[in-house]
């Protein structure tokens, strides 16, 4: 069970906490604390929007140990709308998965992402779903 | 191009190679003592000083960790510095240059490379935890990504992007079944062709069955010393080592500013051109990363020897064939041979060597004189370059 590991990343895994760099408004997720773009320092926290597009996708079959019990599962690179490109699954899809596509628009949601360990440690974080449209 | 002799060339004076496999049976120091039992005998009377481990998963699969000293003391090499380099599956060819860089400083004068690591100790869905460590624990692993999903997302996005038909791939995983149908020590060694491609089962699409190398034991060792220091009259035609180079990416593929460039691989294969004082055109022949095909398409291109987009096509036409332009895989590459993860980069240049001292048997590309061999770690986050050369006066 690795408990500090999973706590400290909180506020990434339930909101999508990145950084923005004040030198050249670059936003950074996963905060990563010297800017990719300008090599200055980039420490101060920004919240995503959780909005974005499906960059690119697949589906797992053969998962790993630790995800065992999702499988079969969707994971996709999602292009956020500010930028960042991240990795997660993607749920609360068709049963046939036939809906994903490259582009489509999609959400963020918190999900169950695995249990950690004998102990039975939940780890929450970040999925995406495709876009609801609110009224 | 005719390379003389210098007394400061790096050579290859010895290869090792076992068969890649399921090696129930052996443990993790003794597959690795077979390999350098033989890359000593190749060697003549050599006595490393220093041994180089390349390995990437007996941590987490062994429980096993200092396999430096491990293997020195189960080798007969009680005594002799020791160390592993850990590059995920770039680990030999980062070992190979660790040891280039030690004969250069003329610290030591005879080095030994050995890559190693025992697959075959867990089940599947272990290995799978243990083969994704090679990206980002935190941003990747932790959603159930796997390596063969994450070349499936660099693959989805290629073929999206260039408007790929679903065989586009097919050449690569042909190429190398047929190349390993020669190689004694392929894991494969039966030809197929396209129709069978097409009917593989999806692993992640769009990768399938036979887009991804199998996954084995197997080890391979390198006995490396300086042209000044090699008494002998070699029983082989001398082979020195060109250029040696390593670069890196972002360890994360969702952190790549183009999703669809290697640039690890471009940047480290760049440099060794430059250092070798060549150009891509004057490679002969190619052992690059094929852990999936789309890394295979993917290194082409990053090495200068397709335009972006364009690399799968070299496989398509039959470039990367034996008898082609840039022949790649040559002895079946990790899809026929089999790949054993942090050793592979050490097979890639001990395959390079015999083809370049002409003795690689069914697989020889004939009268070659210069060629390259890269690994990559993970999605390409390492990259180790090495260009081989024979010399010619030898």
């Amino acid at each position: 069970m690795q408990l500090p590991r999973h706590w400290r990343l909180n506020k990434q895994r339930y909101a999508l906490e990145g950084e923005i760099c004040t030198h050249c408004q670059a936003k950074i997720f996963p905060p990563r604390d010297i800017c990719p773009d300008c090599g200055e320092a980039a420490n101060t926290p920004l919240a995503f929007s959780g909005r974005g597009q499906v960059y690119s996708f697949t589906k797992v079959n053969q998962p790993p140990a630790s995800h065992e019990e999702q499988a079969p599962y969707t994971v996709a690179l999602i292009k956020l709308d500010e930028g960042p490109t991240v990795t997660a699954q993607l749920t609360d899809l068709d049963e046939d998965q036939q809906s994903v596509e490259i582009g489509i628009p999609v959400e963020m949601v918190t999900r169950k992402l695995y249990s950690d360990g004998d102990l039975g440690l939940l780890i929450y974080g970040y999925k995406f779903r495709p876009l609801i449209e609110h009224a | 191009m005719i390379t003389k002799s210098n007394p400061d060339d790096i050579l290859i004076a010895g290869i090792g190679i076992t068969p890649v496999g399921e090696h129930w049976s052996k443990q993790l120091r003794s597959l690795a003592l077979e390999a350098i039992s033989a890359a000593r005998r190749d060697a003549g009377e050599l006595v490393p000083e220093a041994i180089y481990v390349a390995n990437s998963l007996a941590p987490v699969l062994s429980s096993q960790t200092q396999l430096g000293a491990l293997i020195a003391d189960f080798a007969g090499l009680r005594g002799v510095e020791a160390y592993t380099i850990q590059a995920a599956e770039a680990s030999g060819g980062a070992a190979v240059r660790q040891a280039y860089l030690a004969l250069q400083s003329r610290q030591i004068d005879v080095a030994l490379v050995v890559g190693v690591e025992k697959i075959s100790e867990r089940p599947s869905a272990e290995l799978e935890d243990a083969l994704v460590m090679s990206g980002d624990a935190d941003y990747e692993a932790i959603h159930g990504v796997t390596t063969a999903a994450q070349a499936a997302l660099v693959m989805q996005r290629y073929m999206h992007e260039f408007d790929l038909p679903e065989d586009a791939f097919a050449g690569f995983c042909v190429n190398a079944h047929a190349n390993g149908a020669n190689n004694p020590l392929a894991m494969f060694q039966r030809a197929i062709d396209e129709k069978k491609y097409a009917k593989a089962p999806m692993l992640c699409p769009p990768v399938n069955m036979f887009d991804a190398a199998p996954i084995a034991d197997g080890a391979a060792a390198l006995l490396l010393t300086r042209a000044g220091v090699f008494p002998q009259t070699p029983a082989h035609a001398q082979v020195r080592i060109a250029a040696s180079s390593q670069a890196t990416s972002t360890l994360a593929l969702h952190d790549r500013p183009d999703l669809l460039s290697l640039s690890a691989a471009s940047d480290s294969a760049n440099k060794a051109y430059r250092l070798a004082d060549i150009q891509a055109k004057d490679i002969e022949v190619f052992e690059l990363h094929d852990r999936f095909s789309i890394f295979a398409a993917l290194s082409l291109e990053a090495c200068g020897f397709a335009e972006r987009g364009e690399g799968w096509k070299l496989a398509q036409d039959g470039s990367i064939r034996p008898e082609g332009s840039i022949p790649i895989c040559t002895f079946g590459g990790s899809k026929a041979r089999g790949d054993s993860s942090g050793a592979t980069g050490v097979y890639q240049i001990a395959e390079l060597c015999l083809q370049l001292q002409g003795r690689a048997g069914g697989n020889q590309i004939p009268n070659v004189r210069t060629g390259m061999a890269q690994c990559l770690g993970g999605t390409g986050a390492t990259a180790a370059t090495h260009i081989l050369q024979r010399v010619d006066d030898s």
